[in-house]
């Protein structure tokens, strides 16, 4: 099971960075629900693996084994934030995508001419030096 | 136990939803109880502050009266109240500036999303367990989101899409640091972890050394620490001003975070850990305050340029953080202060400059009503960020190179910071000498039609003449600030020398949260001897086996987390 689990996470993860790393939001959005996903696996596994067991103790007081409770409260808590956070997210770019008819993460050069825009006044940019923008 | 410590976590908590839901139709009545709540807000943080000082202990506050490694605790020390009192005392001048300049009615239900803001942020400094730190980050940063892109517009979608993306990749970061931290340690709990990862061994803690670089990496994305500094110029720059002079203080959550952490926690004399994030601290702050400089130097809109300059300034910052010493924390603390205010009145003055000028390019425009009395402000405000002399800047870059002696960093530190000064304040003259003094050398034509660039949709429809006293009063009260902290300096100095020296004294906050006598309620005293051992009873129960009272703890836990993610 641990092989399992651990490739389980390793591919979510790698297909995540992947995605995360497409210049376009519909594909960096899948790329970061599973890496939240991935998160949340490893956050489960954090409290080790076992099976069958309950996250209580017995009542009785005998030594029983049981399955540690706290990450499953974490993962409740970070599934919760996570569904959150996914829907802002696409919200935010639908309205991204809606003010700019493209869906590309990369905000424009200044550079270029966007379409649609009228760049009047130019005058002033000659004089200052070039590249003090990240464009990430 | 002192109930006014969870005060500044409950109030916008509760005065959010009833902002957003109640008063969602009447700007006026949200401006009132948004402004009410923010000075409410601001005489509870003063008594923190009071109460933080009167005695060497940090406070305590368990909810639900759960005892500390099992509940969840908030602890309020000198640091945390410092901040809590910086974060409302900066959000009150910003508030009051949103309100007069009528940003806050450009689009919806700004007020509430303050409030939840604030919740995030006081949260975030007066928590005592990592769990609950993430807990705050994320809703400091889903009511960031939402004023990242309060009013709207192509371009600011375009950036909140980015911070979004970046920050959520941040969370995800600080979900697997924090599973890694628990796998190893079994517990969340600051002054829990403090103690169990300073008894690791140094041939066993190659885990706890991953998280502490993971939990590292996550607050400096936070901190805007190079290499991962990239998102603040077009996020800040894109942004509504006042928001971007709101999240002077987001930076410094990161800061604060990495302070907490790594010094309490992964401090420099704990085996496991011991000097990783001064190793790697060190070099990015010298980087990032290169960044910042020749950022501020290469900025053609006015706006990058002051974020330019708060990256500077965030480098500076932790490259006194990363000695991890009393003496230079003492500094730190005492720029940190000065650098919020700084960098807050620099976006408030460049507000009211822009939304007089055409569009933000820094050219020159025909001059703007009142041109000399913004000239001196922006003047003032660019003094304070870049550390010129008459105000705190100054004092507060003096106060970092003192404490940087050590012949090793000395050289590199003193180096870094000087030079980027002088090319921040080259930057900085030229950017006010074009915006101001090469305008008043045109003659002032009609003004070409409207709509060039992108601040057409943003600027007022037909901006004030004269500007009014309520508009410049929040930029004048924060470089008021400045000059207040560089004449009260000494006093200034005194208190954060204290709470540098509380931050190091590792075993009074344990004692406190943990051994203290208070954590023990006679119903629960059976559980102190044991709670060193549960880590590893998952799989054969023999810590916790016998007794009934360990399992309320993890119904805590469950209903805890889960109670204060509804505040959302």
């Amino acid at each position: 099971m641990e092989i399992l689990v651990a490739s389980a996470i390793g591919v979510l993860t790698a297909a995540g960075v992947y995605l995360v790393l497409r210049l376009r939001a519909f594909p960096v959005i899948l790329g970061l629900a599973l890496l939240s996903y991935a998160a949340n696996v490893f956050l489960f596994a954090s409290g080790r693996l076992t099976s069958n067991m309950p996250p209580i103790l017995d009542k009785s007081g005998a030594e029983v084994a049981y399955t540690d409770p706290l990450p499953q409260a974490l993962v409740l808590t970070a599934i919760v934030i996570s569904f959150g956070m996914t829907a802002v997210l696409v919200i935010v770019s639908l309205g991204a995508f809606l003010e700019r008819e493209s869906d590309e993460i990369n905000l424009p050069r200044e550079d270029d001419p966007e379409p649609g825009e009228d760049t009047g006044d130019d005058t002033g940019d000659d004089t200052s030096k070039a590249g003090g923008e990240t464009s990430v | 136990m002192n109930h006014w410590i969870i005060a500044p976590v409950i109030l916008p908590a509760l005065l959010a939803p009833v902002i957003g839901f109640v008063m969602r139709h009447d700007i006026r009545l949200a401006r009132t109880a948004s402004v009410a709540g923010t000075l409410a807000l601001i005489a509870i943080a003063i008594g923190l502050t009071l109460l933080a000082a009167s005695g060497p202990d940090p406070h305590v506050y368990r909810l639900g009266d759960w005892p500390a490694p099992f509940g969840i605790v908030l602890v309020l020390d000198r640091l945390s109240a410092l901040m809590v009192l910086l974060t409302v005392g900066l959000a009150f001048f910003v508030l009051i500036h949103a309100i007069a300049t009528g940003w806050d009615a450009r689009g919806r239900h700004f007020h509430a999303l303050f409030q939840f803001q604030l919740m995030g942020l006081t949260g975030a400094f007066l928590t005592g367990d990592v769990f609950n730190l993430f807990v705050f980050f994320e809703i400091l940063l889903i009511a960031s989101y939402g004023m990242m892109i309060h009013g709207g517009g192509r371009e600011r979608m375009q950036a909140g899409l980015q911070y979004v993306v970046i920050n959520l990749a941040g969370s995800t970061l600080f979900l697997f640091a924090l599973g890694t931290l628990y796998a190893t340690t079994g517990t969340l709990n600051m002054a829990d972890l403090a103690e169990r990862v300073s008894a690791i061994d140094l041939e066993e803690a190659g885990l706890v050394r991953v998280a502490a670089m993971l939990l590292m990496i996550v607050f400096a994305v936070k901190a805007a620490l190079f290499p991962v500094q990239f998102w603040l110029p077009a996020t800040y720059a894109n942004a509504p001003a006042p928001v971007a002079a709101l999240f002077a203080i987001m930076t410094k959550v990161g800061a604060y975070a990495i302070l907490r952490v790594h010094t309490l926690i992964f401090g420099p004399d704990v085996p496991a850990t011991g000097g990783i994030a001064e190793d790697w601290l060190f070099p990015a702050a010298i980087v990032t305050i290169a960044v910042g400089a020749m950022g501020v130097l290469g900025a053609r809109r006015l706006l990058p340029l002051i974020s330019f300059s708060v990256i500077g300034s965030m480098g500076t910052l932790m490259l006194a953080i990363a000695a991890f010493s009393p003496e230079a924390t003492t500094a730190a603390l005492y720029y940190m202060i000065h650098s919020t205010f700084a960098a807050a009145a620099l976006f408030l003055v460049a507000d009211l400059v822009l939304s007089r000028r055409e569009n933000e390019r820094l050219n020159a425009q025909p001059p703007i009503t009142g041109n000399g009395f913004f000239a001196a402000l922006f003047f003032a405000a660019a003094i304070g960020m870049v550390g010129m002399p008459p105000l705190s800047g100054f004092l507060g870059k003096l106060l970092v190179l003192d404490a940087l002696r050590a012949p090793d960093e000395m050289a590199w530190a003193w180096t870094a910071i000087l030079a980027g000064s002088l090319v921040t304040i080259v930057g900085f003259a030229r950017a006010g000498s074009t915006l101001f003094w090469k305008s008043t050398a045109l003659v002032t034509q009609p003004r070409p039609e409207e709509g060039a660039g992108r601040d057409a949709a943003d600027a007022a429809p037909t901006p004030p003449d004269q500007p009014r006293v309520i508009e410049v009063a929040p930029a004048m009260g924060a470089i008021a600030l400045l000059a207040l902290l560089a004449i009260f300096a000494g006093p200034v100095t005194g208190y954060v020398a204290q709470t540098s020296a509380q931050l190091f004294d590792r075993a009074s906050y344990v004692d406190t949260v943990l051994h203290s006598d208070a954590n023990l309620p006679e119903n629960t005293k059976d559980l102190s001897g044991e709670s060193n051992g549960y880590d590893e009873a998952d799989a054969d129960g023999d810590a916790m086996g016998d007794d009934e009272t360990a399992i309320p703890d993890t119904g805590d836990q469950n209903t805890g987390e889960p109670a204060i993610e509804g505040g959302e």
